[in-house]
């Protein structure tokens, strides 16, 4: 059982950090519950793998504390925090059996083998790996190799949390969904806290009931799937999270309108008020693909749009257009009626989001 | 059936210039001492037919046949001492940084003398009167002598031995333990594996293939062994240190005795080929599925 909190913490791999440039990790706080499955998403090179690491302990972060359960953890090592990782390429002790591979861990604690072997015995049935047994784990295929060390992970009873490192990069693709949902599985089935980085949404989305988004060192946003589609929190959020990611529009107030470039947007009185008192000029509206309707007639609420073309992709159409020489893209359901030039846009009043300074600013539409 | 598949192999003429590389490098030479291990060559144009006379001859005397033991035992013994001590040196090596390029140097000096060097830089060393190991022994009360006491030829032949190759081995071995991924390690740590479980299930398996390559430089480089022992004892005290390439050597050119010293030559050339192949196989084999169950 493990609530891991991590308070104020910070990390850089050069010894004098000079500016917030030098941090892997910028000064952040957060909580990881017990029992939950969590995605840690974002770009490579944003942190993730560092961030882990450190909740492993095979880092130590140069600042802040990890907590564990209120402890703090910083000075122990991996091996003394209950803790399991797999790697993003499998690793497994070659001259052994698939039983040895299993049963290591529990070996190195001087378990009796009269305990070892039922734990043994029931992690391989989960994982299905019983008929492997035998084997030596040296010539299995990639999938089976990572259930072995998945499997070292789940054979500890004192294992209060595990962390993924992007575990399916070489995997097959149609194993991958197999093993996602083993995934999904176990965490029902033992109460873990299961810590998943990737740089996959969908694969995100599909393993963890929240996902913590990282960008440059940072979480930018800790939400469920629907949150970070529906309201993110950083424009690297809107932008990352949905495919094709938001559009993004740099606004300016003038004469008591919003504008973009020249186009004045036909936006509410509350975002044209929050707009013309923003204290910063980096001021951004976002709208996703999905919630962009285009007509062929103008109405109040629409601007004018240039159509640059259309992609059917079966159950939806993909519509690329511009504004005020921007490209953006909408998302049309199937059976739309068809566009012609002259087009208009119409953007869903309640789903447009205020970015200033990226972040997201609070509207309250109701 | 395809009867109309055209036949032509005329692809086959490309393998000539293959063929020839190797008929000159290895088929032609041998073949030549093959054509004197079954003659018994008195002069130009006096030679007579032996069959395997020669072989039979070689392989019942009993010099050949001591010097045969001597240097197994020489060769067994300096692998005992070398692959371990090697794999050791290796493990405490530094991992990076300027010490790791300043010990890798350090020890690779010994790889770059030549062998007569080597024999002479320690039979100066080991003199009773100016050499430092020599003198120091003495001085310290030991009956050390190279030239009257057989235990200390050998013992000295063995210490430069694994003083001039050792390093060969670590050097592989820092190879081997270099290329395992830093996630081996930290999956270890995780399951809590002791030191002594990361050297046995991660860093053996791992140096394995290196390994081959070390036992097997090693056996047929000191199988071969001749300038060092050579120069340094003189195969002696009595025989005592005399290998196998030595007595070869005395055989064919001191004595010129063609026809034995030729049947001499393939059975030491089969001998290193056998040897090796045993290694190689035990090896190999140590590493297969020893029950492999259901398909793939």
């Amino acid at each position: 059982m493990a609530e891991i909190t991590l308070k104020g913490l910070a990390h850089s791999y050069s010894k004098t950090p000079a500016g917030s440039d030098d941090y892997a990790i910028r000064q952040m706080d957060h909580v990881w519950h017990q029992g939950g499955a969590y995605a840690l998403l974002g770009p490579s090179g944003c942190g993730k793998s560092t961030l882990l690491n450190i909740i492993s302990g095979l880092l130590e972060p140069s600042e802040g504390d990890v907590l564990f359960d209120g402890q703090r953890v910083n000075e122990l090592p991996p091996e003394e925090r209950n803790i399991a990782q797999v790697f993003q390429f499998p690793v497994i002790y070659d001259t052994m059996t698939v039983y040895d591979n299993l049963a290591f861990p529990l070996r190195n604690m001087n378990t009796p083998e009269y305990r070892v072997d039922p734990k043994v015995r029931e992690v391989a049935d989960i994982l299905e790996l019983t008929p492997l047994l035998s084997r030596k784990a040296k010539n299995l295929t990639a999938d089976e190799k990572q259930k072995v060390s998945m499997g070292r992970g789940l054979v500890r009873d004192d294992v209060s949390a595990i962390l993924f490192d992007e575990p399916l990069t070489v995997i097959d693709p149609q194993l991958k969904w197999k093993l996602r949902r083993k995934l999904k599985e176990i965490h029902e089935r033992f109460n873990i806290t299961m810590i998943y980085v990737t740089h996959d949404q969908l694969e995100a989305s599909t393993f963890a009931d929240k996902i913590a988004v990282m960008y440059g060192g940072q979480v930018v946003q800790f939400g469920t799937p629907r949150e970070l589609f529906e309201k993110p929190a950083h424009t690297f959020v809107g932008y990352f999270i949905g495919s094709p990611g938001m559009n993004f529009m740099d606004v300016t107030h003038q004469n008591g309108k919003v504008m973009f470039g020249d186009q004045p947007l036909p936006v509410n009185s509350q975002l044209t008020q929050l707009v013309a008192t923003a204290s910063s000029s980096n001021i951004k509206l976002g709208i996703r693909p999905e919630f962009i309707s285009v007509a062929n007639s103008p109405t109040p609420n629409t601007v004018p749009i240039h159509v640059e073309n259309l992609q059917d992709l079966g159950t939806y159409s993909l519509l690329s257009f511009k504004l005020n020489g921007q490209l953006f893209k909408a998302r049309l359901p199937e059976g739309h009626s068809a566009i012609n030039e002259p087009a208009f846009a119409e953007f869903s009043d309640r789903h447009i989001g205020l970015y200033i300074d990226e972040y997201l600013v609070e509207i309250g539409h109701e | 059936m395809n009867n109309n598949k055209v036949q032509n192999n005329r692809a086959w003429w490309l393998v000539l210039p293959m063929l020839i590389l190797v008929a000159f490098s290895a088929i032609i030479p041998l073949m030549t001492v093959v054509n004197y291990s079954v003659q018994d060559v008195l002069g130009p144009h006096a030679r007579f037919f032996t069959g395997t006379e020669w072989f039979q001859t070689m392989l019942n005397d009993s010099a050949l046949q001591a010097a045969f033991l001597r240097q197994m035992i020489f060769s067994l013994t300096i692998l005992a001492i070398q692959i371990p001590l090697g794999i050791g040196i290796a493990l405490i090596m530094p991992k990076r940084g300027w010490q790791a390029s300043a010990v890798l140097i350090l020890i690779t000096l010994p790889l770059l003398i030549p062998w007569n060097v080597v024999g002479s830089i320690w039979q100066i060393f080991t003199r009773g009167d100016i050499g430092l190991m020599g003198w120091g022994l003495r001085e310290l009360g030991i009956n050390y002598n190279i030239t009257r006491n057989a235990g200390d030829a050998w013992a000295t032949i063995i210490l430069m031995d694994v003083w001039h190759w050792t390093p060969l081995v670590a050097m592989l071995c820092y190879s081997g333990l270099r290329s395992i991924p830093e996630a081996y390690y930290q999956a270890a740590r995780i399951d809590r594996a002791s030191k002594w479980a990361v050297f046995r299930y991660i860093q053996l398996p791992k140096l394995t293939n290196v390994l081959v390559i070390a036992v097997l430089l090693r056996f047929m480089h000191s199988f071969m062994i001749y300038a060092e022992p050579f120069v340094l004892t003189g195969g002696g005290p009595g025989s005592s240190t005399t290998f196998l390439s030595q007595s070869l050597a005395t055989m064919a050119i001191g004595q010129q005795d063609l026809g034995p010293s030729a049947a001499f030559s393939l059975i030491y050339f089969l001998v290193i080929l056998l040897v090796s192949w045993i290694f190689y196989t035990t090896i190999m084999h140590m590493q297969k599925d020893k029950n492999p169950q259901g398909g793939a």
